[in-house]
C-alpha cells in the first residue's frame, strides 16, 4: 500500500467570517476526501466541524464543495486527484455557514413543508393498493433521492440569489411535486389540488430554465431535469395554454369565489 | 437556580430512525404533544442504510406464508432465546405495518399482479421481504419523515404552527434521562450546533437510539451508533438484557481499508449470489449445522434449482442465518482459503446477466464501482464479517415496550432487547422498528396523557449535575483542585480508537475467556483515562467534545458486552466461544441482566475488577404451549431441555 502527503485547503470559520487554512495530511490507498477530513480531526484539528453519517453515499450528509464542485465527500475518491494537486474543501455556498464545513440547510426543510403530502385514495384500505411496476418506476426514480441538497446548492436560481429563495422550492422539491403527481394512486386531484399547477404557481417552476446543473451533480444519477422538471413544465404549459383547461379554470374559480 | 431553557411536552422520543419516527407518529396521532430529538439531520438516521427489506408474512409471492411460519423462522434464527411474545406480536402485526406505509406514500417494488413484491432472505422460509431495490431503509425513513411532515401540515392548518404538536429537534444529543423519584421526568440535552443546553420535561420518554457498533473497529454502523440509549437507560436505573449477542454481518466490504466494514446487502445472496473461497469452492455446503440439516440443500444443483422451484428443492446454505455464515467465512479465512484482502468471494457476475444485477442491486453496483473500482457484473466482490447489530438491549415488557422498573421509560427498535434472541434474521429489523415503534408510541402517549396525579417534576440539582458532567471535557487540562500535578488531557479520538481495537480483537466474532478478561482490564484503564478526555475550542459544533461525551456511553455498553460474553459459557447465535463451542440447552432459559453497580447513577467506579456493571442471571418464562405446538417435537429436542419438553 502506498501513502503520501496531500496538500489540503479547508475553509474554517463561522457566520462572522473565516478563510481557507492549509494542511499537509497523509493519504492512503483507496481513501476518500471524508477520510482525510477525519484524519485532520483526529490528528490536527479536533474541533473541525463536518457533517457526515453513513460514509457510503446513502444518507446525503457530507455534502461540500471540493475544488468548487458540489460533491459528497464520502464518494469522492482521492485517486481522482493527482498527488501534487491542492484539494480545496469549502462549505455549500447556497446555504449560510454554521461552522467550518457545516451549513444551515433549514431552507430545504422549510420547502419540504410547503409541498402538500400524498393524498391516500379514500376507497382503498391498507393492503388493497394495486399498482403496476411500470407505473411506479417514474416516481421510484425520484424517491432514490438521498436529500444531500447538492442540486439545491448548485441551482443558479438560488446559488447567488438569496432573493429568489422565498418563491423557489429548488430542484429537489419540484421533483417531489413531480413524484407525487406521477404517483399512480395519489388522490390530490379529488381534493381539488392540481399539483402541476402548484408547481408553477407556488413552487417557482417558472424560474427553472433547464440548464441541467442539478442533474449533473446528483450523486444518485437521477435525471432531475429530463424526467421530473421538463415533464412538469410541459404539463404546466399544456394546462396554461389549453383553451378548454383555461375556460374550465375560470369557471371553477368563479364558482368557488362566488 | 439553573438557567437552562426548559420546555414541556407529553412524550419525548430520543432517536429519529424507523422506531423513533414510528413512535412519534403514533404518540401524536393518539393526542400526545410529541418531541423527537436526534443527533443527525431529520431524515439521515442509520435506518437509511438498511438495504434488503421489511420482513412481513403478507404471502404475496408464496401464499403458504403466514404469521406462524414467520414466528417459527424468527425463533429458529434466534436459537429460541427470543422473548417469544415479542416474536409473536412482531410476526402478527408486521403486514399491517407495511401496508400502512403505502397509505403514507411508500412505493415498494411490485409483483406482476400489482401487489407488494417480496424477496428471499437468509432464514426466511418463503419470499417475505417487502423491498425497493436495495434501498428499502431509505424508502422507510423517507415515508415516515413525510408522514411526520404531513401531520405537521395538519397542525399548521389548525393552529398556525407546524410544530405545535410534533416537533423534531435535529442535531441535538441527550446526555441524561431526568427522574422524579422512580419516574421519568424528562431529558437533558445539548444542541450540537450551538452547544446550548436545554431540558425537555415530559412524563414519557421513548428511547429509540439504535445500536452500539461504533465500539468496534470493523462495523457497518455510522458514527451515531455509540450506544447512547443503552447507556441512558442504565444510568436511569433500567436493566439491559443479553448484551453478549452482537451480530457480525457476514458480508461487509474488506477493501479498500477506508470502507472496510461497509455493508454488502444479504439480497445479493437472496437473489442468487454465492460465496466461494480462494480455491473456487462453494464452501457453505460444509458448514450446515445439525439443527438446520433437513432444511438446506445438500448439493449445488439442488440449491440452484430452489430459486426456480422452491416447493421441491431446499434452499442453498448461503442463505443460512447470518451468524452461521459469518462464522463460516471467518473459518475459511483462518484456514488460509481467503481472498487477497482477507475475505472471501461473493459472486453474482456468473449467476445473473449484468442488466439484471444493475436493476436488482443498483446501490451495490454503485457502491463497489465508486468505492472499490470493482464492477460486480464482471467480477466477484471480496467480503468479510462486520459488526452490524446488537440483539441485546433494554429489557422491556413485550406488549407495551415499557422499560422494566422505570415508569415512563419506553424503548423500541435495536436499542430494545429480547425480540431477536441470540441472532436477528435479515429483514426482521425494519419490521421490528415499525411494530414496536408503534407500540412504544402508543403506550408512552397513553401513560403521559392518563396520569392521574400531578406530572413529575424536574429538579435543578439534576440539571446542574448533568451540565457539569457535559462540560467536564473543557476543563480537563491541568490538575484538578487539591490534586498533585495533572497528567496532560487524553485525546478522545485516540481513546475511541483504542476502545474499538480492544472490542474488535478481544470481544469480537470468536471469543475466548482469557481475552475477555484482558478486555475488561483494558476497559477499566480506558474508563480512568476517559475521565481526563479533554477538548479544544468551544461548544459550537465541536466534534471532539461530542466524541468525549459519547465515550461514556461506549465504555458502559462495551463493559456490558464483555461481562455478559464472559459469563455465558456456550455458543449460541451472535455469541461464539472457542472454549465452549456448542449450544447448551440449559443456557436457553437464561437471560443475562446488566445493571449499573452504583444505583445513584454516579460513575465513580474505576476499580477494574468491580467495574460499573452488575451482572445477574434470570430464568425466562416458558414458551406458551400453543406457540410450541407450531414446531415438531424432533426440532424442539434440539433446543429445549428434557424437563421443559416434559412440561
Amino acid at each position: 500500500m502506498s501513502s503520501y502527503d496531500a496538500h489540503f485547503k479547508v475553509w474554517r470559520g463561522d457566520a462572522e467570517g473565516g478563510g481557507l487554512e492549509d494542511f499537509k495530511v497523509e493519504v492512503n490507498d483507496g481513501e476518500v476526501v471524508l477520510d482525510i477530513i477525519h484524519r485532520l480531526q483526529a490528528t490536527q484539528t479536533p474541533d473541525l466541524a463536518v457533517r457526515w453519517n453513513c460514509k457510503a453515499g446513502k444518507c446525503g450528509s457530507c455534502s461540500a464543495e471540493i475544488n468548487g464542485r458540489p460533491r459528497l465527500m464520502c464518494m469522492t475518491r482521492m485517486s481522482v486527484f493527482s498527488r501534487e494537486e491542492t484539494i480545496t474543501v469549502t462549505p455549500l455556498r447556497a446555504f449560510p455557514v454554521v461552522r467550518d464545513l457545516v451549513t444551515d440547510v433549514g431552507f430545504n426543510y422549510t420547502k419540504a413543508r410547503e409541498v402538500p403530502a400524498f393524498v391516500p385514495p379514500e376507497k382503498l384500505g391498507p393492503g388493497e393498493y394495486r399498482m403496476m411496476q411500470e407505473d411506479v418506476d417514474r416516481s421510484q426514480e425520484f424517491r432514490k433521492c438521498i436529500e444531500c441538497f447538492l442540486c439545491q446548492d448548485t441551482c443558479h436560481v438560488v446559488r447567488d440569489h438569496e432573493e429568489n429563495k422565498p418563491a423557489f422550492a429548488g430542484p429537489r422539491f419540484l421533483m417531489r411535486v413531480a413524484e407525487l403527481d406521477m404517483h399512480p394512486l395519489d388522490a390530490a386531484g379529488e381534493t381539488g389540488l392540481d399539483r402541476k399547477k402548484t408547481a408553477q404557481d407556488e413552487h417557482g417552476l417558472g424560474y427553472c430554465n433547464i440548464t441541467k446543473c442539478c442533474t449533473e451533480v446528483c450523486p444518485e444519477g437521477i435525471k432531475i431535469t429530463d424526467n421530473a422538471l421538463i415533464p412538469l413544465k410541459e404539463r404546466a404549459v399544456d394546462r396554461k395554454y389549453d383553451p378548454l383547461v383555461w375556460l374550465g379554470d375560470k369557471i371553477l374559480r368563479r364558482g368557488s369565489s362566488g | 437556580m439553573s438557567v437552562v431553557d426548559r420546555q414541556e411536552w407529553d412524550v419525548v422520543v430520543v432517536g429519529a430512525g424507523g422506531a423513533g419516527l414510528r413512535a412519534a407518529i403514533e404518540a401524536r396521532e393518539r393526542g400526545a404533544r410529541t418531541a423527537v430529538i436526534c443527533k443527525s439531520l431529520f431524515g439521515k438516521a442509520h435506518t437509511v442504510m438498511a438495504e434488503g427489506g421489511i420482513a412481513a408474512a403478507m404471502g404475496n409471492v408464496n401464499s403458504g406464508d403466514n404469521w406462524q411460519v414467520h414466528f417459527r423462522d424468527t425463533m429458529r434464527g434466534g436459537k429460541f432465546l427470543n422473548q417469544w411474545r415479542m416474536a409473536e406480536l412482531h410476526a402478527q402485526e408486521a403486514p399491517q405495518r407495511v401496508w400502512e406505509l403505502e397509505t403514507w406514500g411508500a412505493l415498494f417494488d411490485r409483483t406482476k399482479d400489482g401487489r407488494i413484491s417480496q424477496r428471499n432472505f437468509g432464514g426466511h422460509e418463503y419470499p417475505r421481504l417487502a423491498h425497493v431495490g436495495d434501498r428499502t431503509g431509505l424508502e422507510l425513513i423517507r415515508t415516515l419523515q413525510q408522514k411526520i411532515v404531513s401531520l405537521q401540515q395538519e397542525d399548521h392548518r389548525e393552529t398556525g404552527d407546524y410544530e405545535s404538536r410534533l416537533k423534531v429537534f435535529q442535531e441535538c444529543t441527550v446526555t441524561r434521562i431526568l427522574k422524579d423519584g422512580s419516574r421519568v421526568s424528562g431529558v437533558f440535552a445539548y444542541d450540537r450546533e450551538t452547544g446550548r443546553f436545554f431540558v425537555l420535561q415530559a412524563p414519557s420518554v421513548v428511547i429509540a437510539t439504535g445500536g452500539i457498533g461504533k465500539s468496534f473497529k470493523v462495523t457497518s454502523n455510522s458514527w451515531e451508533y455509540t450506544g447512547d440509549g443503552h447507556a441512558l437507560a442504565l444510568l436511569a436505573g433500567a436493566p439491559l438484557l443479553n448484551m453478549e449477542f452482537v451480530q457480525f454481518h457476514p458480508t461487509g466490504m474488506v477493501w479498500p481499508p477506508s470502507v472496510k466494514g461497509i455493508l454488502v446487502t444479504e439480497s445479493v445472496r437472496g437473489d442468487g449470489g454465492v460465496l466461494r473461497n480462494s480455491e473456487g469452492k462453494r464452501f457453505m455446503f460444509d458448514y450446515i449445522p445439525d439443527v438446520f440439516k433437513e432444511k438446506y440443500a445438500q448439493s449445488e444443483d439442488e440449491g440452484d434449482r430452489w430459486y426456480e422451484d422452491p416447493d421441491h428443492n431446499r434452499r442453498p446454505p448461503e442463505l443460512l442465518p447470518r451468524d452461521e455464515v459469518a462464522r463460516a467465512i471467518n473459518a475459511e479465512v483462518k484456514a488460509g482459503r481467503g481472498s487477497p484482502h482477507g475475505g472471501v468471494f461473493l459472486d453474482v457476475s456468473t449467476r445473473m446477466p449484468a442488466e439484471v444485477i444493475r436493476r436488482r442491486l443498483p446501490s451495490m453496483y454503485h457502491q463497489f464501482k465508486e468505492l472499490a473500482d470493482v464492477d460486480i457484473t464482471a467480477e466477484p466482490m471480496e467480503v468479510g464479517p462486520t459488526c452490524h447489530y446488537v440483539m441485546g438491549g433494554i429489557a422491556v415488557e413485550s406488549d407495551t415496550a415499557a422499560a422494566r422498573g422505570v415508569p415512563g421509560l419506553y424503548a423500541a427498535g435495536e436499542v430494545a432487547g429480547g425480540m431477536h434472541g441470540s441472532n436477528r434474521l435479515g429483514g426482521n429489523s425494519l419490521s421490528d422498528l415499525l411494530v414496536f415503534g408503534r407500540r412504544a408510541g402508543w403506550h408512552a402517549a397513553e401513560y403521559a396523557t392518563g396520569l392521574a396525579g400531578g406530572r413529575p417534576v424536574v429538579d435543578d440539582t439534576q440539571i446542574d449535575a448533568a451540565s457539569a458532567e457535559a462540560l467536564r471535557p473543557f476543563s480537563a487540562e491541568g490538575p484538578a483542585p487539591g490534586e498533585e500535578d495533572g497528567k496532560p488531557p487524553e485525546n478522545p479520538y485516540t481513546l475511541h480508537q483504542e476502545l474499538q481495537q480492544t472490542m474488535n480483537d478481544l470481544v469480537g466474532i470468536i471469543r475466548r475467556e482469557a481475552e475477555m478478561e484482558q478486555a475488561l482490564e483494558k476497559l477499566a484503564d480506558l474508563r480512568v483515562r476517559a475521565r481526563r478526555a479533554g477538548v479544544e475550542g468551544h461548544r459550537q459544533f465541536n466534534p471532539g467534545w461530542h466524541l468525549a461525551l459519547d465515550l461514556r456511553n461506549m465504555l458502559l455498553v462495551s463493559e456490558c458486552v464483555a461481562r455478559a460474553a464472559l459469563e455465558r459459557t456456550e455458543s449460541r447465535g451472535g455469541h461464539t466461544r472457542e472454549d465452549h463451542p456448542t449450544m447448551d440447552r440449559d443456557w436457553r432459559r437464561i437471560n443475562l441482566i446488566c445493571r449499573l453497580t452504583d444505583p445513584t447513577g454516579g460513575l465513580a467506579a474505576t476499580d477494574p475488577v468491580r467495574g460499573q456493571i452488575d451482572l445477574t442471571r434470570e430464568t425466562t418464562e416458558p414458551v406458551r404451549a400453543d406457540l410450541l405446538a407450531l414446531f415438531d417435537k424432533e426440532e424442539l429436542v434440539k433446543y429445549l431441555t428434557e424437563e421443559e419438553l416434559y412440561e
